[in-house]
């Protein structure tokens, strides 16, 4: 078919038009000016939501989404405005950020670091997103929060509540809204206490991986501080579906708590597996059996129906929480969606709101700028009450949510009631505190990709 | 040239055009307009390109020459890719000896798991490969990672520290995947007119290897062990009865594809350094079966097709989100609009894998030699077209008196 007469002079042709043809293009175009990655220069800005839609998580991760579409509106001043109006800081006009629109482009995590990894560089990459928000997994978290900073891209952590998320896996260009596992333990242990002694025996099964780990020493380090004894914890793998074969050993035992470790699918299956094997009408060491849940969401309440009647848990934030910026986001959420925001909703229509205005402080786009602006940053307003972003490690500290499941629900949104608000001053550690990594975590230089 | 006949080397020029030029090749669209969506010019996907290449060349190898249909080819990516990180924490970020290595134990794994499953072959081959590569994924996904031995650090995925020891890694170094300090990431956007082009290091690796790698399956291909193991495929029986022993070449070829398996597991930790548990699952297995099958097995160039459809679908159909939809169709009016939106939503988003689906099924059902075959099928059109017109020019040509 071909007839190749390659000498040497023709490949020698070839070569140097082609080189000179490469080459030419380099001397009429120079490197773009900017300082840093992504800088936008047009009159609209990206942001990147990167949440699971798929998986074991993604009623979470489109209730992010569904709050991330309304923060957007509101930046660009349309819709009521939401927590723009009660937002301690007022640097926010409702005209986009820094003059510019707001536009976003969206991916799917599907709770696996790869893909998520995957799906935030193509916007980092393809659509020039200046910051990614979004994800309901830590194990993802820490994934992304490391590609950013690599990147020089700022990431708001979303729903993460993983103890190295802002502890040995801190980076400088990650910022953490979300409560974390110790906070929950410090939250937890003393209405634990009150409400079902002090010589328990508790029995742990604890999602494997990161976030699992760190959830499961934090409650046991904190409930053992209370006098509790742990019989046993067993690791069960992140995508099963079916406990049974979990918790048939626990009524063998000796325990007379089971706390699950678990979350979103995993805790609404545990859950129900174990109201099924009847723990909850059983008698053990002549003490009625409990069941804890130390994270809790609204999605895996309304997952797990009646079996959460009287499980302990901790929150985030509840949208029946009464205060000014609370009310505001509820309202406006549930005019657009007509349902409440969930925990993760409001966690990350905060973020988005949090990164715009520190832009707006900061007076640039600059990740390191941005991350200044941020640091030390005390504000009200977004729902959960007074709220710190640390410097030290980037963890922001509130007030804790401590609830139980309705014994009485007067609709299908009021599944949970606040059992007690733990101030915030309870739950505060030191930043190098031994569970985020001791001395050596640090949060390295910030990166701004240039 | 190259010890290539002339199509060949036809084929293989074409293929390192398109390498080379894939920046402009994959970016037709300006940067600012709405088909901008459509682009797929940027690094990593025009790295994972690259790297899916690689790995369905050597699936390739073994599935369309010897007829032995592993499903549990992903187990030697993912344990390239741990080799790699493992390589980039303990000693240097250079790429060098991280590719080396995961190839090493690409083909370690691949003699070890090949060794017991081609006792079998068939069904049973694929199901003992399957169950292999299950095996090692949940070894990696929880065993061999908790808080007292972490191999492989589980869900989060293996990634490298600031206190990992590093002791090759030097200070004036990138502290990223780097070729003997050129930075894996380093990127050249040139900017012509409305439109943009990336050129990046980490992807120009990759495709270097991508060709030498193509090359490569080629002179297999062409070879008397290629014939030999064509000979596996059309009829095992035969072979052993002449006096061949069909095992040690099956092996051989397993053991292949299982190193460029790795290599392509090494290159992706390369250009990203994290090794997630999930490239080692059952579905990413299956994927690479879709390549093939979708390519064109047993062809050179199919597989390669096949890996960049698939990779396209997943990367750009899946970020078409209902916003995006609604802009197309904006000059509909309002109902037409949300009714055509409505139609559109259940295929793209989160929904391409069911566009995939149908293509898939599409091709497979009219297309059994894959997108090879499509190909041929329309040059063969236009050149019996060309015949016809000849045909019927030449009765035109003589009009009846």
């Amino acid at each position: 078919m071909s007839k190749s007469n390659l000498t040497r002079r023709g490949l020698l042709k070839t070569g140097a038009v082609a080189g000179s043809g490469l080459a030419l293009p380099t001397i009429f175009t120079a490197q773009s000016a900017s300082a840093f990655i992504n800088d936008p220069t047009g009159g609209t800005v990206t942001l990147g939501f990167n949440v699971p839609q798929t998986g074991p998580y993604a009623d979470e991760g489109n209730d992010e989404l569904l709050a991330q579409k309304l923060a957007v509106e509101h930046l660009n001043g349309e819709g009521d405005g939401g927590c723009l109006n009660t937002f301690s800081s007022k640097a926010l006009r409702g005209n986009g950020i820094l003059g510019k629109k707001v536009t976003f482009v969206t991916g799917d995590t599907q709770t696996k670091s790869d893909a998520a990894r995957a799906s935030a560089k193509s916007m980092i990459e393809k659509d020039g997103a200046i910051m990614i928000n979004g994800g309901s997994s830590s194990g993802v978290a820490v994934a992304v929060q490391g590609l950013c900073h690599e990147a020089g891209i700022m990431f708001m952590v979303g729903l993460s509540h993983s103890n190295d998320t802002t502890g040995k896996d801190r980076k400088a260009n990650g910022f953490r809204h979300f409560f974390n596992a110790y906070m929950s333990g410090a939250a937890l242990a003393p209405v634990l206490a009150k409400e079902m002694g002090k010589d328990r025996r508790a029995y742990h099964l604890t999602a494997d991986y990161t976030w699992g780990w760190t959830q499961e020493e934090s409650i046991v380090a904190s409930t053992e501080a209370i006098g509790w004894e742990t019989v046993n914890t067993v690791k069960t793998p992140l995508a099963s579906t079916d406990f049974s074969s979990y918790i048939a050993p626990v009524l063998n035992s000796g325990a007379d708590v089971l706390v699950l470790n678990h979350y979103g699918g995993n805790m609404v299956n545990s859950l129900t597996n174990a109201v099924q094997f009847g723990l909850l009408d059983k008698q053990v060491n002549g003490k009625d059996f409990k069941i804890v849940v130390p994270l809790y969401s609204e999605l895996m309440a309304a997952g797990a129906g009646e079996n959460i009647k009287g499980v302990l848990g901790s929150m985030n934030y509840n949208w029946q929480l009464d205060n000014e910026g609370s009310k505001a986001f509820v309202k406006s959420f549930g005019e657009k969606y007509g349902k409440p925001p969930s925990n993760s909703a409001q966690t990350c229509y905060s973020q988005v709101l949090l990164y715009a205005d520190a832009v707006e402080r900061a007076g640039s786009f600059n990740p390191c700028a941005v991350g200044e602006a941020l640091e030390g940053f005390e504000f009200d307003g977004l729902g959960n009450g007074p709220t710190l972003y640390r410097a030290e490690d980037h963890q922001c500290f509130k007030d804790v949510l401590v609830v139980r499941g309705a014994q009485n629900p007067t609709s299908q949104y009021d599944t949970l009631e606040i059992v007690e608000v733990t101030p915030r001053e309870q739950v505060m550690y030191p930043p190098n505190h031994p569970m985020f990594g001791g001395d050596a975590a640090s949060l390295g230089e910030c990166n701004d990709g240039a | 040239m190259l010890g290539l006949n002339g199509r060949d080397t036809t084929l293989l020029v074409i293929v390192a055009a398109l390498a080379l030029l894939a920046p402009f090749i994959l970016n037709p669209f300006p940067t600012d307009s709405g088909l901008a969506q459509f682009n797929a010019g940027y690094p990593d996907l025009m790295q994972r390109f690259a790297i899916f290449g690689i790995f369905v060349i050597g699936f390739n190898i073994l599935f369309g020459l010897t007829g032995y249909l592993s499903f549990g080819h992903a187990a030697f990516l993912g344990v390239g890719s741990y080799a790699a990180v493992w390589i980039f924490k303990l000693f240097t970020y250079n790429v060098v000896p991280a590719i080396l290595f995961s190839v090493v134990i690409g083909a370690i794994f691949a003699l070890a798991i090949g060794f017991i499953s081609l006792r079998r072959s068939g069904i049973y081959f694929s199901i003992l490969t399957l169950a292999f590569a299950q095996m090692s994924f949940a070894l990696a996904y929880s065993v061999l990672s908790n808080p007292k031995f972490n191999l492989t650090n589980g869900e989060t995925g293996l990634q490298v520290y600031a206190d990992d020891p590093q002791m090759f890694h030097g200070d004036h170094l990138p502290n990223l995947p780097h070729l003997f300090g050129l930075s894996m990431r380093a990127n050249y956007e040139m900017s012509v007119g409305a439109w943009d082009f990336n050129f990046n290091a980490g992807y120009y690796v990759c495709a270097a290897l991508l060709l030498i790698m193509f090359y490569l399956s080629m002179r297999i291909f062409r070879s008397p062990f290629g014939m030999m193991l064509r000979a596996i495929k059309s009829n095992q029986t035969r072979m052993t009865y002449t006096g061949l022993n069909a095992r040690p070449y099956a092996l051989a070829a397993f053991v292949i594809s299982g190193m460029y398996a790795g290599l392509a597991g090494g290159l992706m930790a390369a250009v990203d350094p994290l090794a997630g548990a999930e490239r080692m699952q059952w579905t990413a297995s299956g994927e690479v079966v879709l390549m093939a099958i979708l390519g064109g097995t047993g062809t050179l160039i199919g597989p390669i097709l096949g890996a960049g459809f698939i990779k396209y679908f997943e990367n750009i159909f899946s970020k078409i989100n209902d916003n995006v939809l609604h802009g197309w169709f904006a000059f509909l009016p309002d109902g037409l609009e949300d009714f055509i939106v409505a139609i559109l939503h259940p295929f793209i988003g989160k929904g391409w894998h069911l566009t995939l689906g149908i293509l898939f099924m599409l091709v497979v059902i009219f297309l059994p030699g894959g997108l090879v075959e499509g190909g041929q099928r329309i040059g063969r059109l236009f050149r019996r077209k060309s015949g016809k017109d000849d045909a019927e020019k030449a009765t035109q040509s003589t009009p009846a008196e």
